[in-house]
């Protein structure tokens, strides 16, 4: 004890100084290595770019090499933030005035940064420019619009598809999923899929927006968000419709629990070859191909339709900061990594389908054993990702008060009219 | 007697006078000398904690800029049903959480004994959770509690039981991650305990055995007691840890690779006072009412270490 005592913290303030020195000394190197960046570039213009995703990193580099070729006066850093951290980071970085000059944005926080003027609004330059939004998908142009003005480029875009296990399928003696399908031949495949004692299940029924009840809310003719933005569709019959496929899925038994999907994540089980079908993105191809025990047995076709056919688009955009100190060296940057020559550099790797129309073909090619053209068929009926101001703060509610449902212990009306309701309150909030 | 205090009063009188013209830059030193740490102090804690203050009164946007809404953030916050149901959680963490207490002291009494092999061996196994990073152990325990591949429901199913779905069912889900608080403190709490057993003096051990007592008796009138400095100062600390904890509770409750609104079917029944303060603030942008879940947070944490300091006068024994 005494030894305890006595001799630690006396280590500790030893250490401590050193310590001290240390952070000192790697401070002056910090800033003496600052200075020296500046020294290179003399004269240039500098421009930092803030990212989240490594994977693509080595595709935003060739870009910018692209750019700064084209562009010998400008000079671009990328930043790369983990994504765990890039919004908190984000907001701080806006709050402060220091923020990235142009940066990745994504559906949900479009118009939190937008309608708090942390966007530079581009619609005038990007007329003067000749950019021509109608080379996107018009549903992902229209999740960074916001009261009539253009505040993003859309970079790449991602959709959801029917994933469904042949192996499976010629076991029970199954037609595959085609074009044809509506909700009714899921639902009928899935009881003829579902073997328990096997541990077969013929669908995965998690309660993920994107990926399961917006399709089919927008599938049933309802809507997540009134069109205004100012109230939620969850109390709306047809909502509650798009809601009750899923449910009903639950109740009959042909998918495993929520607390079995939540314990190991939809698309793991998906890839252990037992579940039939699977309602997954556009993102997941690259893991089930490289996937040896799955890959030649799994595909993908294009949703069911409801009383009509719908899916549910997102992609990611290119912004500028609001407050940059080089609006107009920013906006031509940001119009650079929207055109098509950046769109062919980011087809290439295959991680994401870029947003530039006649540029994806690259991307369906790269993984020729699955129908990955399902997910550009469904691009002329595809609905923007619902969003408002503060889309998170109604959204963090989705999962916790329709859990129930799914779980069965709440009736599937009364959860979304709950729902509604606390989320006219979020969205009366955002006003 | 007398003569000698008389006689040094003076001369101590004295020296201090004489000592008097230096004790100015001498004082100056010294607040020289704790500057940095209470400059870094009210710079890093109390300027933010009066902010928070300051800010809990008021709405506050995403983008800074705030208006002033008096006490709406509190009356909110009784209003919240999920914020009973977090501190209820927490509270109920933090009781579990001082069950481990005991155990500690038990295991520092085990491996405190002489002769015993690999007494370090021991020791290291038990002080691993504690180096090892949060994050890390909460993956290997969601892989250990996972419902239906899990390492714990195979072991019980050799002896025919079922076991539930440890962290995605409500109803158990807090009592799994307060398992994994406790076998998290456990290896911290047994070294404070371990260096607090070896300031014991052999002799008084060896004394009771003379007068004939057992190991157990030993246990409770010996060792406990004279423990107890150790046994207060771990009890102060674990109510601090409990009642601020979050990196476990989050870790266990999100899901990797999940979009955002997916959530885990137990998290209303998990979620701490900080998961609900990080949650209302940073992703739903609600600064102001998370500051006022900061600030309760902040009050709820010196009441309770107050009245532990008011209760320690009556349990525990400096020797």
């Amino acid at each position: 004890m005494m030894c305890f005592k006595s001799g630690t913290p006396s280590g500790w303030r030893r250490r401590g100084t050193r310590l001290g020195t240390w952070v000192a000394l790697s401070g002056l190197l910090l800033g003496v290595a600052a200075c020296g960046t500046d020294d290179p570039s003399g004269g240039k213009i500098e421009l930092t770019y803030r990212i989240w995703d490594k994977n693509q990193q080595p595709a935003m580099q060739q870009i910018v090499d692209r750019f700064q070729a084209a562009h010998p006066t400008i000079h671009v850093t990328i930043q790369l933030t983990a994504n765990q951290e890039y919004w908190t980071k984000l907001q701080g970085d806006a709050t402060g005035g220091s923020a990235p000059d142009v940066f990745w944005m994504n559906g949900p926080h479009a118009q939190l940064y937008a309608s708090n003027g942390m966007l530079l609004p581009l619609s005038k330059q990007l007329k003067a420019d000749g950019v021509d939004l109608g080379n996107y998908p018009s549903a992902l142009t229209a999740i960074y619009s916001y009261q009539g003005e253009q505040y993003g480029i859309p970079k790449d875009f991602d959709t959801v598809g029917l994933w469904y296990n042949k192996k499976l399928f010629d076991a029970a003696k199954l037609k595959y999923p085609d074009d044809t399908w509506t909700w009714e031949n899921v639902a009928e495949a899935a009881r003829k899929l579902t073997d328990t004692s096997k541990g077969v299940y013929g669908i995965l029924a998690p309660p993920f927006n994107q990926e399961n009840f917006y399709d089919t809310i927008f599938q049933a003719g309802g809507y997540v968000i009134s069109p205004d933005g100012k109230s939620s569709g969850y109390d709306q019959p047809a909502t509650i419709a798009g809601l009750k496929f899923w449910t009903d899925l639950m109740k009959a038994g042909v998918s495993p629990s929520v607390k079995s999907m939540t314990d190991t994540y939809p698309a793991q089980l998906f890839e252990s070859g037992k579940f039939g079908m699977y309602y997954a993105g556009s993102w997941n191809a690259i893991e089930f191909a490289k996937n040896d025990a799955i890959k030649n047995d799994v595909d993908v076709a294009v949703l069911p339709q409801g009383t009509k056919r719908a899916v549910v688009i997102h992609g990611l955009a290119n912004v500028v900061y609001g407050k940059t100190k080089h609006p107009k060296e920013a906006t031509q940057f940001a119009e650079f990594l929207g055109s098509k020559e950046a769109a062919e550099i980011q087809a290439k790797t295959g991680a994401v389908i870029p947003a530039f129309n006649g540029t994806q073909e690259a991307w369906v090619s790269s993984m020729p054993q699955f129908h990955l053209r399902s997910f550009l068929d469904e691009l002329p009926y595809a609905v923007p990702f619902p969003a408002s101001k503060n889309t998170d703060a109604w959204m963090t509610k989705e999962a916790t008060i329709l859990g129930p449902a799914w779980s069965g212990d709440k009736d599937v009306a009364a959860a979304a009219k709950e729902l509604a309701t606390a989320m006219n309150t979020a969205l009366r909030e955002e006003q | 007697m007398s003569a000698v205090n008389s006689l040094a009063r003076p001369r101590r009188a004295g020296r201090s006078a004489n000592r008097r013209p230096g004790r100015r830059p001498e004082r100056m030193w010294a607040y020289l000398m704790v500057a940095p740490m209470t400059i870094g102090l009210s710079v890093f804690y109390l300027w933010p904690i009066a902010q928070t203050f300051f800010y809990s009164f008021t709405k506050s946007g995403p983008f800074g800029g705030h208006a002033w809404i008096g006490t709406a953030n509190y009356r909110a916050l009784v209003d919240e049903p999920s914020v009973l149901q977090s501190v209820a959680n927490t509270l109920f963490y933090a009781v579990v959480q001082l069950a481990g207490i005991p155990l500690a002291v038990l295991l520092a009494a085990l491996l405190n004994q002489r002769g015993l092999r690999g007494r370090s061996i021991y020791r290291l196994v038990y002080f691993l959770p504690v180096v090892t990073m949060p994050v890390a152990v909460a993956m290997l325990w969601r892989w250990m509690y996972n419902g239906d591949y899990g390492l714990i429901n195979q072991l019980l199913s050799i002896v025919g039981v079922r076991g539930p779905h440890w962290a995605s069912d409500p109803s158990v889900a807090l009592y799994a991650v307060a398992a994994i608080g406790i076998w998290m403190a456990l290896g911290y709490n047994m070294v404070i305990f371990l260096a607090g057993l070896q300031g014991i003096p052999t002799m008084y051990y060896e004394a009771a055995a003379i007068d004939g007592a057992g190991p157990a008796k030993m246990f409770f009138r010996i060792t406990v007691p004279l423990l107890s400095p150790s046994i207060f100062f771990a009890t102060v600390l674990t109510v601090i840890n409990s009642l601020q904890m979050f990196d476990l509770a989050y870790m266990m409750m999100s899901t990797p690779g999940a979009a955002a609104g997916t959530a885990n079917p137990a998290l209303p029944q998990v979620r701490t006072v900080s998961y609900l303060f990080y949650q209302k603030a940073f992703v739903e942008h609600d600064l102001g009412f998370g500051a006022a879940v900061a600030f309760v947070l902040l009050g709820f944490i010196l009441a309770m270490t107050l009245i532990q300091f008011r209760l320690q006068r009556r349990w525990v024994h400096y020797a």
